[in-house]
């Protein structure tokens, strides 16, 4: 049967605000699940004309999948969304790429023609489920070498890349830092942000949190605005002795979810569904698990060069830091400023929090309104780096571009 | 006397409060709607334990909303919400406090503490909002009806205004408030006709249909949709509108309506729906502050009164004795029912087949004596099952299995060898029932319970001639099976405790109430509804005209006359018991010629439907030899009433039953008698009637009375 791959969209995408992991934190009662739940309830009715029988499939993102982020989370949440019972669910997992991976994944079915209309996304509850919750690593990754002691700390891993890229010095790193704060908080100031905002209500019974009771979540916890240099150059270096990375230039331990619509571009159009970004390709490398930040600088590469593109064609750049020094590892390689306007219009991880799972689809979000508001860029890339030594670019096409400049 | 001073006087009368937590919560609502306060009633356990109110939780409130209210005074917050813990927004005025109550005035206090609580959230600087999330009953569903506007979930099981079912009057603003808001006939609807149906609930989207609530929103972000509502009603992007009151004759008529209802179920025997039905019908001119006042003193009434007192027993039988049953071996030393065979298979045979079927899920065999029996009865099995299927209460698969599960066999060594549970329906004769249990004996395993439906018989002598008499128990069920909930279980001279301990566990599973009776003749209910009807027909036979006798006992409010009742037992099997039980006790049963006369003549009733109405057939009419000694009704109250009273201290004594409230639960729910009543016992404490037929009150002082 000869096939034709179908051009890929990305429709729209919603998320939580992200919170604190931890008994003060906002979503220290709040399920996993019914996170992910009120982002799929969101996006329909964002998007009327999507009967959700014509959903074909939800993919769903937990690193940690057990408890109210186990029993196959794709199924159950559609199901607790209110989804009619036909609509098939999975869990994906690709840790701190997971959302970013149920997108490329489902992507990948929409172009064989598979699903016309899926939803993915992916959440985190750092706080019901902390890092390494439950792992039980084979002891060969000891016995033989495999990895470093290190590769299974994300902290020690960003201070590897320090060690690696000495130019990255803490100094740049804090810098970057006080620059994701200030652009966040403005983003915030200018409505950038909220409109993608999926208020949640949230319940405490214990005191140490504050006032007790039912209440509604309407922005993220983590922000810090007016970080100052000075603030961030006495913080503590949890990693390592007198180390580069502090709680200042790294995202922290957080609460979230995200959920996106994904179609194949003639099903978006025929539903009358709105057509955000068209996907040019994607790619997921593998590199020493130590140094996990450097992933995405060859997962871009292959990216790139599966799409026949450069860097140079890449109007806007939406890079998750989880530590400040790996995105300016990539900024580094290919002689990008570290405060180049392309660059986290909005802000970034540092800023917001990273709730592992969910953090791709953020990406996405974000750059799907700057392209929006930029119809003079083309094209723009969405790159994350994943732990045990991976990265992960999707570069996507504006399909509000006007033919201007880029 | 302020509030506080008020509540904190309730507040010593019940120091076994559970009490709940009015949390205040601020936050920015979404749309720029500015900062909002939301309350959370929580009594901080789970969901089992609803949250209710008592006087501590009253004055919790109290401090929420005088906070509130300053707050919005001085322009700090834009709304205010109340909602409730997961699952439970509130359930009302904790009953426990309000059986503690002895003297009118605390009574008085209860009513007014929680309508001047209350009433505030009315009267705030900004507007307020209820979200009802999860179950609300009673004074939960009044807080809300206090409020500027109201929302609820769909997903909410249960929300009601139970005050009329159990004695009361929605007395913290409902009979007031909810037909000013939904008009007199709808909330005739809620108030009256609902809670006179067994209590029953509405659902969120009825609450929504109903007027009650102004939107109507999913389970699954119910709060969340609730809040950008109210931000969108705040910033006037959403206007409420509500249709207009009608405050024509359409109210009156409500009020009719409502008495007609009233009537027809409790047939003026109980003053709650009538007193809520006056405050409604003076609602109408829609002064709040009367009708509150109305309120309290209605509630405080009622409250001293012995039909609430009765109400809340009769309510705590049925929901906590009812589960406990009293005189239960341990459940762990129950076996395990994993096939069931019925002896017989006619109607009554068949009916069990069918409840074992559905409630079990197991396997049922019918044996009889011949293949046409059998065929019969399985195929009225099968034809119930269809019948299921069809009205969609099962599905096809469900429908497959149960048809599949039910079979029949002339062979009880092939049917019954490897059934855990063996019931017999057969001919109520104890010659028939010994031998039938031989038989199966003979051919079951030995951890095999034989169960006897039998009504009227001796458990003990049936099992009497089994090698394994341990093994037999009475499990007598009332007609019709399906519906009423009772089933006495009879505990023979030799029945262990692991054959009781399984018949209380298939009890349970077959959604039966239970109650552990001693193996007396014609057990509990049989034995009070036979002694009662007994003296109702010798008065008759003595003299007194049948309309007499019946309307006697109208005001007690009994689900139907003494006769109606007899045509559905049938004659038939009415003379048959009292028969047995004039065996067992001459001096006090007697065996009516009349009946005899009525049954012989092969009527099915003493009356005839012609004209609509029950009217005396004139041929039963023409069979009735009467005395001369006519009784007044009060005179034949007098003597059916000491008759039973005098049947039920002789039960006690006899030790038929653990207590007098087992006697109330079998009455309740094997025959139907009223919640007012508390089944029978407490009426009969509290008219003085136990006092002077049986020298003594069956229930101590406070128990379903008010407390000395």
């Amino acid at each position: 049967m000869p096939r034709t791959a179908r051009d890929v969209v990305f429709v729209d995408g919603v998320r939580t605000p992200f919170g604190k992991a931890g008994p003060k934190g906002i979503y220290h009662e709040t399920r996993a699940d019914d996170l992910v739940i009120k982002c799929i309830r969101e996006l329909l009715r964002r998007n009327p004309n999507l009967d959700p029988a014509k959903i074909d499939e939800v993919a769903i993102a937990a690193t940690t999948q057990i408890g109210d982020q186990g029993l196959t989370l794709g199924r159950t949440a559609g199901m607790l969304a209110g989804l009619p019972q036909t609509v098939p669910g999975m869990s994906i997992d690709r840790m701190c790429a997971g959302a970013m991976t149920a997108v490329t994944t489902v992507a990948g079915g929409v172009a064989f023609g598979a699903y016309d209309v899926a939803l993915a996304g992916g959440v985190e509850h750092m706080g019901r489920h902390p890092m390494g919750e439950g792992v039980d690593p084979n002891p060969r990754f000891v016995s033989e070498k495999l990895v470093d002691d290190s590769a299974l700390v994300m902290g020690m891993t960003a201070e590897n890349l320090h060690d690696r890229f000495p130019q990255l010095t803490k100094e740049r790193a804090d810098a970057f830092a006080v620059r994701s704060q200030e652009k966040a908080a403005k983003a915030y100031a200018d409505g950038k942000i909220q409109a993608d905002l999926v208020p949640i209500s949230v319940r405490r019974t214990t005191p140490e949190g504050g006032e007790l009771g039912w209440g509604l979540v309407t922005a993220d916890e983590p922000m810090r605005p007016g970080t100052t240099m000075e603030g961030l150059a006495n913080l503590k270096t949890p990693f390592r002795p007198h180390g580069r990375v502090t709680p200042g230039n790294a995202s922290g331990l957080n609460d979230g979810a995200t959920a996106s619509l994904i179609a194949s571009e003639d099903a978006a159009r025929e539903l009358g569904l709105p057509i955000r970004m068209r996907l040019v390709s994607y790619a997921y490398v593998g590199v020493e698990p130590e140094v996990m930040g450097y992933g995405p600088i060859p997962a871009t590469e292959k990216a790139l060069a599966k799409a026949g593109l450069t860097i140079d064609d890449i109007g806007l750049f939406e890079l998750n830091e989880a530590y400040a020094v790996q995105v300016l590892a990539l900024l580094d390689h290919y002689g990008i400023a570290d405060d180049d306007p392309r660059v986290n219009q909005y802000g970034g991880a540092i800023a917001f929090g990273h709730p592992l799972a969910s953090s791709g689809v953020r990406l996405m979000t974000q750059l799907a309104r700057q392209f929006e508001e930029q119809p003079h860029v083309r094209y723009g890339m969405t790159s994350m780096c994943v732990g045990l030594g991976m990265g992960g670019t999707v570069i996507w096409e504006n399909p509000h571009f006007d033919g201007g400049s880029k | 006397m302020s509030t506080a001073e008020l509540l904190k006087g309730a507040a010593e009368l019940f120091p076994g409060e559970v009490v709940t937590q009015a949390h205040v919560r601020h936050f920015d609502l979404p749309k720029g709607a500015g900062t909002f306060a939301l309350i959370t009633l929580d009594n901080g356990l789970d969901h089992t334990k609803p949250t209710t109110f008592g006087p501590r939780s009253l004055a919790n409130l109290s401090a929420a909303i005088d906070q509130v209210e300053a707050e919005a005074r001085d322009g700090k917050i834009t709304g205010v919400g109340v909602t409730g813990k997961p699952f439970i927004f509130a359930v009302g005025a904790d009953l426990k406090g309000v059986e503690l109550l002895a003297r009118h005035e605390d009574a008085l206090a209860i009513g007014k503490g929680g309508h001047d609580v209350f009433k505030r959230l009315s009267s705030l600087a900004v507007p307020t909002f209820a979200y009802y999330n999860g179950a609300a009953m009673g004074g939960g569903v009044e807080v809300g009806l206090h409020c500027t506007y109201r929302t609820v979930s769909k997903a909410i099981p249960a929300f009601s205004l139970p005050e009329v079912f159990l004695g009361l009057v929605p007395g913290w603003g409902g009979c007031t408030l909810l037909p000013n808001l939904i008009g007199a006939d709808r909330a005739v609807s809620v108030i009256i006709e609902n809670s006179l149906s067994q209590n029953k609930q509405l659902r969120g989207k009825q609450v929504f249909e109903l007027g009650i609530a102004d939107a109507l929103f999913e389970g699954a972000d119910f709060l969340e949709q609730s809040l950008l509502w109210t931000a969108s009603v705040l910033s006037g992007e959403t206007e409420v509108s509500r249709p207009e009151v009608d405050r024509g004759e359409a109210w009156d008529r409500a009020v009719e309506r409502g008495r007609f209802v009233a009537d027809s179920k409790v047939h003026g025997a109980a003053p709650a729906a009538y007193r809520a039905l006056e405050i409604i019908s003076a609602a109408k001119n829609g002064d709040l502050a009367a009708g509150f006042d109305a309120e309290d003193k209605a509630l405080a009434d009622l409250i001293m009164g012995g039909e609430l007192r009765s109400g809340i027993y009769a309510f705590n039988l049925v929901q906590k004795r009812a589960k406990r049953p009293a005189g239960a071996p341990d459940r762990s030393l129950a076996r395990p029912v994993t096939k069931v065979g019925v002896v017989g298979a006619g109607l009554m045979a068949s009916q069990l087949a069918l409840l074992f079927l559905r409630r079990l899920e197991v396997p049922v065999v019918l044996t009889d004596i011949d293949q046409e029996r059998i065929d019969k009865g399985v195929g009225y099995v099968h034809g119930e099952i269809d019948k299921l299927l069809a009205k969609g209460r099962i599905g096809q698969d469900k429908a497959n299995r149960l048809k599949a599960s039910v079979t029949g066999s002339l062979n009880k060594a092939a049917a019954f060898g490897d059934a855990d549970f063996v019931i017999e329906a057969v001919f109520e004769e104890m010659g028939v029932k010994q031998q039938v249990f031989a038989e199966v004996e003979a051919v079951v395993p030995a951890h095999t319970i034989l169960a006897t439906n039998t009504s009227s018989l001796s458990v003990s002598e049936m099992a009497s001639k089994l090698k394994h008499p341990e093994r037999v128990v009475g499990f007598h069920f009332f007609n019709p099976v399906a519906i009423l909930p009772l089933l006495e279980i009879v505990r023979g001279e030799l029945t262990d405790d692991a054959a009781l301990a399984t018949a209380f566990g298939v009890a349970k599973k077959l959604k039966k109430t239970a109650v552990l009776v001693k193996d007396a003749p014609a057990f509990v209910v049989n034995r009070i509804l036979t002694r009662f009807m007994g003296e109702i027909q010798n008065v008759i036979d003595e003299g007194t005209p049948v309309a007499v006798a019946e309307k006697a006992v109208e005001p007690l409010g009994l689900p139907m006359s003494p006769l109606v009742l007899l045509e559905l037992v049938g004659p038939a099997i009415g003379l048959h018991v009292s028969e047995t039980l004039n065996r067992a006790f001459p001096d006090r049963f007697t065996v009516s010629p009349n009946l005899a006369a009525v049954v012989k003549a092969g009527k099915r009733g003493f009356y005839v439907y012609d004209s609509g109405k029950p009217e005396l057939d004139p041929e039963v009419a023409a069979l009735l030899k009467q005395g001369d000694v006519v009784l007044t009704e009060e005179q034949v109250r007098d003597r059916v009433l000491d008759a039973v009273a005098q049947e039920i201290g002789l039960m006690l004594d006899e030790g038929v039953v653990a207590e007098a409230q087992d006697i109330d639960l079998c009455l309740i729910t094997g025959a139907g008698w009223p919640f007012h009543l508390g089944g029978i016992t407490p009426y009969l404490d509290r008219e003085g009637v136990s006092e002077r037929a049986a020298g003594r009150r069956f229930l101590a002082p406070g128990v379903a009375s008010v407390p000395a």
